[in-house]
C-alpha cells in the first residue's frame, strides 16, 4: 500500500528530473508505479494514461490525479500532484525573476535572437509528428487547416473552436449513426 | 484586479486545454498576449524557450512564469509577481483535478461509449489546428526581424527555423538541444 509521503516522493523524483514536457514522464511513471512499486498493474496504467489524455488539462498533471486518486483517494491525489509540480515551479521562478534582470543585457538578447525562431518551429512541427496519431487524414484535414485560419487571420478564441469541435464530434456521430442504422 | 483576471484566465486555459503542453501555447498565447496584453509576443517566446529547458510538464512552466511576468508588467513588486506564478499554476490544474476526482470512474467504465469517442477524436483533429496557430502567430518581426530592418537577421532567422523543424521531424533530437545549440549560433552572430 502506498503512503502519502511515498506518493509524493515518487511524483517528485518523477517531476524534477524529467526533460522535455509531460510525454517524456510516461516512461518514468511506468518504471517506478509499476515495475518498481508495483502499486499499478499495466493494463490499470494504460487505463489511467489513456483518460488523462482525453481529459482537459495539464497531461502529467492528470497523470498524478489519476494515479494517486486511484491508489490513495482525495489526499492521495493531491499529495501526487504536488511532488510532481514542486521542483518545476520553483526552479521556473527563480528563472523568471533573474531573468528580468538580464533580459536587456546585450548577451542574453543576442542569445535569444537565435533562440526565437528556434522556439517558432519546435512548436510548428508537432502538428506534422502528431498529425499520425491524431487521425488526420485527406478526408478531415479541412478541420485543422479552418481551425488554424480562423484563430490566426481572424483572430477566433481557441476556446471557441474547441466548443465546436467537440459539439461537432458528437452531431456527427450521432448523423453517422442514423445513416448507418437505416442503410 | 489582475489578480482575479489570473485566477479566471488560467482556469479556462485548463478547462479547455486538450491534447498537451503545445495545445495549451496557443490558449495562452491567446490569452496572456492578445486579449489581456500581459507581455509581448517576444517575451512569451522567451517564456516558451525556458519552459522547454526546465523540468516538469510545459503546461505548469508556461503557466508559472506567464503568472509571475502579468503581475510584474502590470507594475506589482516581484514578490506579488511570486504569488501571481503560484496563482497561475493552481488555476490550471484547479478544474481539471476536480474533474478528474469527479469523472475518472465514470470514464474508465464507460469508455466504449460511442459519444465520447466521437468528441474526442474530433478534438484531437482539431488541436493540431490550435498548435499550427500558435506557431504562425509567433512568427513576427519580433521573432524573426524584418527584411527591411537587417536582412542577415531575417535570413538567419528563417534557416535556423527551416533546420530546426527539419530535424524535429526527421530525427528526434532533444528541443534542449537545439534550443542550446540556437543560443550559441545567435551570440556568434549577434553577440560578438
Amino acid at each position: 500500500m502506498a503512503g502519502y509521503f511515498e506518493l509524493f516522493w515518487s511524483f517528485f523524483k518523477i517531476g524534477s528530473f524529467t526533460l522535455g514536457g509531460g510525454f517524456a514522464m510516461i516512461p518514468l511513471m511506468e518504471k517506478e508505479l509499476v515495475q518498481q512499486k508495483r502499486w499499478l498493474s499495466k493494463e490499470e496504467f494504460l487505463d489511467l494514461l489513456s483518460i488523462s489524455q482525453a481529459m482537459p488539462g495539464v497531461f502529467a498533471v492528470n497523470m498524478a490525479t489519476s494515479i494517486g486518486y486511484r491508489l490513495r483517494g482525495k489526499t492521495g491525489a493531491v499529495m501526487s500532484v504536488l511532488g510532481n509540480i514542486l521542483v518545476p515551479i520553483l526552479t521556473i521562478l527563480v528563472l523568471a525573476m533573474f531573468f528580468r534582470y538580464f533580459r536587456d543585457n546585450a548577451v542574453v538578447e543576442s542569445i535569444f535572437k537565435g533562440i526565437r525562431p528556434c522556439v517558432v518551429a519546435l512548436i510548428a512541427a508537432p502538428v506534422f509528428t502528431m498529425a499520425k496519431n491524431a487521425g488526420l487524414s485527406w478526408r478531415n484535414c479541412w478541420i485543422p487547416l479552418v481551425a488554424a485560419a480562423l484563430i490566426w487571420l481572424l483572430g477566433v478564441s481557441p476556446v471557441l473552436i474547441i466548443i465546436i469541435a467537440g459539439i461537432g464530434g458528437f452531431v456527427y456521430g450521432r448523423i453517422k449513426d442514423k445513416k448507418e442504422a437505416a442503410a | 484586479m489582475i489578480f482575479w483576471k489570473l485566477f479566471y484566465t488560467f482556469c479556462k486555459i485548463g478547462i479547455f486545454n486538450f491534447g498537451g503542453g503545445y495545445a495549451m501555447i496557443a490558449l495562452i498565447q491567446n490569452e496572456v498576449v492578445e486579449k489581456q496584453a500581459w507581455m509581448t509576443t517576444q517575451e512569451f517566446t522567451d517564456i516558451m524557450a525556458v519552459s522547454q529547458m526546465t523540468p516538469g510538464p510545459i503546461g505548469i512552466n508556461v503557466a508559472t512564469y506567464a503568472g509571475y511576468t502579468a503581475v510584474v508588467n502590470a507594475g506589482y513588486d516581484p514578490w506579488l509577481g511570486v504569488a501571481g506564478a503560484f496563482l497561475a499554476s493552481f488555476s490550471v490544474i484547479l478544474l481539471p483535478f476536480i474533474l478528474m476526482l469527479l469523472l475518472a470512474h465514470y470514464l474508465l467504465k464507460h469508455k466504449e461509449n460511442k459519444d465520447l469517442k466521437n468528441v474526442f477524436s474530433s478534438l484531437r483533429i482539431t488541436v493540431l489546428g490550435l498548435i499550427a496557430a500558435a506557431a504562425l502567430l509567433l512568427a513576427t518581426p519580433d521573432n524573426f526581424g524584418s527584411w527591411s530592418q537587417s536582412p542577415l537577421q531575417f535570413c538567419l532567422s528563417i534557416a535556423i527555423f527551416l533546420i530546426v523543424f527539419l530535424l524535429s521531424l526527421k530525427k528526434k533530437i532533444s528541443p534542449i538541444l537545439l534550443i542550446l545549440m540556437s543560443g550559441v549560433v545567435g551570440f556568434m552572430v549577434y553577440g560578438i
